[in-house]
């Protein structure tokens, strides 16, 4: 990973791609994913925070780079099907989280997203159409029904989004620059 | 190779790593009814092209050995036309043999349902020579039993009788021949008359009064009376009336198939014998009348 951070220059706007310590990208993925596998088994309430999610999320805005953003994102989500068992077919979550890691990067070259209300709103919007995925994902191509929206949605939206701003507070730390 | 833009690049990176794992997904998804999706993808998406290559092939096909290679074609059509000169044949002689078959059948269900009945089975080897005289030559002779004037026979009725024996060969006067003929009745009226041939295909019946009833499709046995024939063998059947003076001119079609014997029986006895009638008719007139009640004339 480089060490440094430039400037993207994009129309009129000068927007600053961080870049961050070395292996930091690395282990916050691995234990985004190693928390979100066994964390519900001691707290079953914990499942509905998606962490590897606010990871791709975090990454991709930071990083401005749709390319890395939908390959930092596909890796994720590959590897959180992995982690899912069997019943969870490959790609299931890879899909959603490649969408995410390239939309979080466009978003993140045009807009200055470091402030936290920025950041709890695009959060939230990331996690509601992720949520749109896979339960496309789920009705197209498993044929399973699933609902659309609902009140847990969008309280999961909330608790996603609240956590994911104070852990990009902290996540921050780890840039270089 | 097509050069991307640089700012699609990561569109078209995007595309292709969604699609891979599509693909992904749909080799690992396996619906119940249709099998992996990812091979309802590749049969749905191939299909089309498939019937569409399977037509352009077969119409490629079609108009290749239609029009342009048929140069195996005339020796093909002159193959099958062999080929079916010798099916016909072999048809034709199945169909001979059935016959045949079915014949033989008769003539043992003759023979069984009469076995009182002394009988000899033949089988014509020949027809008269000429148009002058209606005979056969069978292959049975004086070395069988047989005699002359014995008659002869077939499931359908009355052929006619023997009137040379040779050693191991028969002559027989068929019922249609100018000289030939059998004593018969009507079966309704019982009305009994000699039945003589005419030199054709049909026979007349003679010395019927013309005050009697005759319809034509009327029922002709033989009466017995010749003491050649037994009783109530078929003769024929009326075909034709015709008002005379003083006789009524009766033409009688012959029951047997006299234009087309192949097998024959021989009655091996010269004294006179009683048949059953099998025809439902017959036996009910011959209960509800008494025989030969009306006789009037007879010429075997």
């Amino acid at each position: 990973m480089n060490e440094s951070s430039y400037e993207l220059r994009s129309g009129e706007t000068h927007i600053e791609v961080h870049k961050f310590f070395p292996g930091a990208i690395l282990v916050v993925c691995v234990l985004s994913l190693v928390f979100q596998a066994m964390a519900p088994v001691y707290f079953p309430k914990v499942a509905v925070i998606d962490l590897p999610l606010l990871v791709t999320i975090y990454f991709g805005l930071s990083r401005r780079n749709p390319s890395t953003g939908l390959l930092l994102g596909m890796i994720i989500g590959l590897a959180q099907d992995a982690l899912s068992g069997p019943t969870v077919p490959l790609g299931f979550y890879g899909i959603a989280k490649t969408l995410i890691g390239y939309l979080a990067s466009s978003i993140g070259a045009r807009l200055d997203t470091e402030h936290p209300a920025a950041r709890f709103a695009l959060i939230y919007g990331f996690f509601v159409l992720h949520q749109a995925v896979l339960v496309l994902i789920r009705r197209l191509l498993l044929a399973q029904p699933e609902p659309w929206l609902n009140a847990h949605l969008a309280i999961a939206a909330g608790v996603n989004a609240l956590l994911g701003t104070v852990l990009y507070l902290a996540f921050d730390r780890l840039r270089s620059s | 190779m097509v050069a991307i833009p640089s700012k699609h690049k990561s569109l078209a990176l995007l595309g292709g790593v969604l699609l891979v794992q599509v693909l992904l997904l749909a080799v690992q998804i396996k619906r119940d009814s249709r099998g992996r999706l990812i091979r309802v993808w590749a049969i749905t998406a191939t299909s089309p092209f498939e019937r569409s290559g399977a037509f352009g092939v077969g119409w490629v096909r079609g108009v290749w050995n239609h029009y342009f290679a048929l140069r195996s074609t005339s020796r093909e059509n002159e193959a099958l036309r062999v080929e079916n000169d010798a099916l016909k044949l072999t048809i034709s002689q199945l169909e001979t043999k059935a016959s045949e078959a079915d014949r033989l059948a008769a003539l043992l269900k003759f023979r069984q349902s009469h076995e009182q009945v002394p009988m000899l089975g033949a089988r014509v080897i020949a027809a008269s020579a000429g148009t002058a005289s209606r005979t056969i030559e069978i292959d049975r002779g004086e070395r069988d039993g047989i005699r002359r004037n014995m008659a002869v026979i077939t499931p359908d009725g009355a052929v006619g009788k023997v009137i040379e024996v040779y050693r191991d060969a028969a002559q027989v006067l068929l019922l249609t021949d100018k000289d030939g003929g059998a004593g018969a009745m009507l079966v309704s009226s019982r009305v009994q008359g000699p039945v003589g041939g005419t030199g054709d295909p049909m026979m007349m019946m003679k010395y019927v009064a013309t005050d009697e009833e005759v319809k034509t499709g009327e029922k002709v046995v033989t009466s017995g009376m010749d003491k050649i024939f037994p009783r109530d063998i078929p003769v024929g059947t009326v075909v034709e009336v015709k008002a005379g003076n003083p006789f009524k001119q009766i033409k009688v079609q012959p029951a047997a198939h006299l234009d087309r014997l192949e097998t024959v029986i021989v009655l091996l006895t010269q004294t006179p014998v009683e048949f059953k009638s099998e025809t439902p008719s017959s036996t009910q007139q011959s209960e509800a009348s008494p025989p030969a009640a009306t006789a009037k004339s007879e010429k075997p």
